[in-house]
């Protein structure tokens, strides 16, 4: 069972290098003769990726990673889409739309079972958002029955980018109608998440000395040797993937697949977007201090100090909750604190049930343990809405609406369909947050005739 | 008489090694030699080199689970799976009911009949065909209901009993009530005997009655395996008192509480539970002298029903699994009218918004066929509250 991996842009690209660093470290540790073991090698084959620029992919293609690809799966052009949307949707869209789909397609038929398609880009840029939306189109047109599971990096509002509301905006739209799982990620949470981790790294306090590469930040141990920039918020990211795939990649008593992932936490078609939280963020070394308890694991896993997109799920509305645990962690310890969480959260009406739970045998490396939250929660409103917010801010204004229009095939009907499509998805959630506050009465049951 | 057991799901694919290792062992361990090859015959056969061999066919859309079952059981070096007797898939179902029985089960038919075939054909006295799965998933409930249509429709005398696995009251799939409606609104019509195992019940009995401190998935399959064992394994019946019984199910009933060691009929909140018929399975030492008398008590029962039929004693000198007396008690009462009717509730509650509907519309399953499936349970719900 395989999944592809499409990565586009300069973020898509930088990720997913560290996604197969790390993912490479993982079955090292596993299969310590450095077999290439099947499950891993089933990944390997299957990547494309895409940028419009070349710097970060000749990086790849002369980095330690380089023997992994072949230049056939990088498709690139020269000048970059300059963080306009428009330009990666239509422009490149059209001039590669048939290399990119006869790329995925050759992936697609080394795999003896396509499971799911992972794609990776940022919301904010040109090439990431705008191409990569396009893509998504085509493999939905394409390969109607293989899942399509975004991993789409938000840009914070202090971004430097002026125009990233527009892409983000415009992404949205496609990614609300044509995705089956976006997992958002906030470039202000990993920075938080990184800043917790030096912070704990450098206190100095004794019995807080943090265990050598077990920080979700770390790539230590991998193939490649240097850090690059960014290489820290990357590798949380990486290891979210990691983490959703585990069960893929290894054995479990209970296992959950991605097929799974999509089928319990997408209650209704649109409403598909899932905050992740990891934890630990790190183990302590020093072995004399008693590991922290199991229960403060699953603790932290709904503290908002641990999530990848700033929300607070724990004062809004769950429609579902995935739990993937690794490593040594037992059935009673799931089931004990499934019940010790319960009470603090609030759940949907139709849905106060709402867990879906994993188990899978082997821990991320330098962990004994470790769980993955993923969260259908109507706490994402609030960041969609500071995004219209600023996409009217500058759409009110016409600002920097020229550089958009001038291209073929994007028209002001373009912007404005986006906006609606978030208006749209940001009433839906309320209108789930008003069921809330209704008494909770049970609807009356069938009568039969007896 | 033999039984070919056909493990579907992870869940079933999980319990089912567990439930050959049980009766494997304890038939080994008894030393008593009519027993051994009754308890053999029934579920094993063996080859020309003298290998013990399951009567078992796997079925599952994932490889992973049957892999490790099919390894685990070689390994053990006691007995093992039949080469090519698994059937798998790569993608799974999903956790969808719908992928499982439009989908996979109409794709997979003739292969999983081929399977089933020779199995059946292998066996020289067919007892019965016993199917184990879950309901809360994609595979096991899914495929698996397909696959019991299928085998009512190739085997229409056949006795068929299926495993159901209920999962945990607090969520485990989010989905699993409505992959539990739809399940059992049509295993009622197409099976003689559905036996009842939940998650929550079973995790009780690890925690309370054998105090594991952290209880595994293992455990949990472990103690499942050893009340099915203990009903399953051979036993002098009332038809057939000094012989071991050639038919393993001797009442009929449909849906059943999980046995207890020892316990009398459980009374749940609502009361006192009414029986439509118990039977109660006595093994060990002194089970010639056991006093039954209690359960033998009209009050117990529905008064519609002829005394006669309402309780059956079986009984085996053969300790079992190494307990030197142990009892076992499969219940047609209500008391799984409660668990049942919260489940029916909760579906029903996520019915009525819609919610996953769409999972489900994609597949082939109407919300027509979901009221179909509500009306069903209802009627059954009702039935038994009327006892």
């Amino acid at each position: 069972r395989t999944q592809s991996l499409i990565r586009f842009g300069q973020c898509g690209n930088q990720v997913g290098c560290r996604f197969w660093d790390l993912a490479l470290r993982e079955h090292a540790h596993v299969n310590k003769k450095g077999i290439y073991d099947e499950a891993l090698s089933s990944f390997f084959q299957n990547a494309v990726l895409v940028d419009m620029e070349e710097g970060v992919l000749s990086e790849v293609l002369q980095g330690p990673l380089r023997q992994l690809f072949s230049t056939t799966q990088l498709i690139s052009d020269v000048s970059g889409s300059g963080n306009n949307w428009a330009v990666g949707h239509h422009s490149y869209g059209s001039v590669y739309r048939e290399q990119i789909v006869d790329q995925v397609r050759r992936a697609a038929e080394q795999c003896d079972c396509l499971q799911c398609f992972f794609i990776i880009h940022s919301m904010g840029g040109g090439t990431g958002s705008g191409l990569g939306t396009r893509v998504l189109k085509l493999l939905e047109d394409e390969f109607p029955e293989v899942c399509r599971l975004v991993t789409a990096v938000y840009p914070s509002a202090e971004d430097d980018v002026i125009t990233s509301p527009y892409n983000s905006v415009l992404a949205m739209r496609e990614l609300t109608e044509h995705a089956d799982c976006v997992l958002p990620i906030e470039n202000q949470s990993l920075v938080d998440i990184v800043s917790k981790i030096q912070h704990m790294a450098h206190t100095g306090k004794p019995g807080s000395v943090i265990k050598k590469d077990s920080t979700i930040i770390s790539g230590q141990g991998g193939v490649a040797k240097t850090e690059k920039p960014f290489d820290a918020m990357n590798n949380i990211v990486a290891n979210l993937l990691l983490n959703i795939t585990s069960s893929a990649r290894f054995e479990g008593s209970l296992n959950m697949d991605l097929n799974e992932i999509a089928m319990n936490l997408v209650p209704f078609p649109r409403l598909h977007y899932l905050v992740s939280s990891l934890t630990p963020l790190y183990t302590l070394a020093d072995v004399n201090i008693p590991t922290r308890r199991l229960d403060q694991m699953f603790t932290d896993a709904f503290s908002k100090d641990h999530q990848l997109m700033r929300a607070d799920p724990k004062h809004n509305l769950y429609l579902a909750c995935a739990l993937m645990l690794r490593g040594n962690v037992q059935l009673s310890d799931l089931r004990r604190n499934i019940e010790r969480l319960r009470p603090t959260l609030s759940f949907v009406q139709w849905n106060t049930e709402g867990w879906k739970t994993g188990l899978c045998s082997v821990p991320p490396v330098g962990h004994t343990h470790s769980l993955l939250a993923l969260a259908n929660n109507t706490c994402v409103k609030p960041s969609f809405m500071e995004l219209r917010e600023r996409f009217v801010r500058l759409y009110r204004k016409k600002a920097h609406l020229h550089h958009y229009l001038g291209v073929d095939g994007m028209d002001v009907s373009g912007f404005s369909e986006a906006l609606s499509s978030l208006t749209g998805l940001i009433d839906q959630y309320s209108q789930l947050d008003s069921t809330n506050t209704a008494p909770s009465q049970d609807p009356p049951r069938l009568n039969i005739a007896c | 008489m033999s039984v070919v057991t056909v493990q579907l799901g992870q869940c079933g694919n999980q319990i089912g090694p567990e439930l050959f290792s049980t009766v494997y062992e304890d038939s080994t361990g008894a030393g008593r030699k009519t027993y051994q090859e009754s308890s053999r015959e029934r579920f094993f056969w063996e080859t020309s080199d003298g290998v013990l061999v399951a009567r078992s066919v796997l079925v599952d859309m994932e490889p992973k689970v049957i892999s490790q079952a099919v390894a685990k059981a070689s390994k053990s070096g006691k007995w093992r799976y039949g080469e090519k007797a698994h059937f798998c898939q790569k993608q799974g179902s999903g956790n969808n009911w719908a992928n499982g029985y439009c989908v996979h089960g109409p794709r997979h038919k003739e292969s999983v009949e081929d399977l089933v075939r020779r199995e059946v054909e292998r066996c020289d006295r067919l007892a019965g065909i016993f199917a184990m799965m879950s309901v809360a998933g994609g595979t096991g409930s899914g495929v698996g209901t397909f696959v019991t249509q299928c085998l009512r429709d190739m085997y229409p005398q056949a006795f068929i009993l299926n495993h159901l696995t209920w999962p945990y009251g607090t969520g485990e799939v989010i989905v699993q009530n409505y992959n539990s409606v739809l399940t059992l609104s049509r295993l009622y019509q197409l099976s003689d005997a559905l036996v009842v195992h939940e998650n929550d019940t079973v995790h009780k009995i690890c925690s309370r009655l054998m105090n594991i401190k952290h209880i595994s998935i293992g455990d949990i399959n472990k103690v499942i395996a050893h009340q099915l064992g203990s009903v399953l394994q051979p036993a002098y019946t009332g038809d057939s008192p000094s012989n071991y019984s050639r038919n393993p199910i001797g009442i009929d009933w449909k849906v059943c509480v999980p046995s207890s060691r020892g316990d009398s009929v459980r009374t749940g909140q609502m009361g006192f539970n009414r029986s439509l018929a118990n039977l109660m399975i006595l093994r060990g030492k002194d089970v010639s002298s056991a006093d039954a008398g209690a359960f033998k008590d009209p009050a117990l029962y529905v008064p519609w029903l002829p005394p006669d039929g309402t309780f059956s004693l079986w009984n085996s000198p053969v300790p079992f699994n190494g307990y030197e007396k142990s009892a076992s008690l499969v219940s047609n009462s209500q008391s799984l009218l409660k668990p049942l009717d919260n489940m029916v509730r909760k579906a029903w509650n996520m019915f009525v918004s819609r919610a996953y509907m769409h999972q489900y519309t994609k597949f082939g399953i109407s919300e027509d066929d979901f009221l179909d499936s509500f009306t069903t349970l209802e009627q059954i719900i009702s039935s038994y509250s009327h006892l």
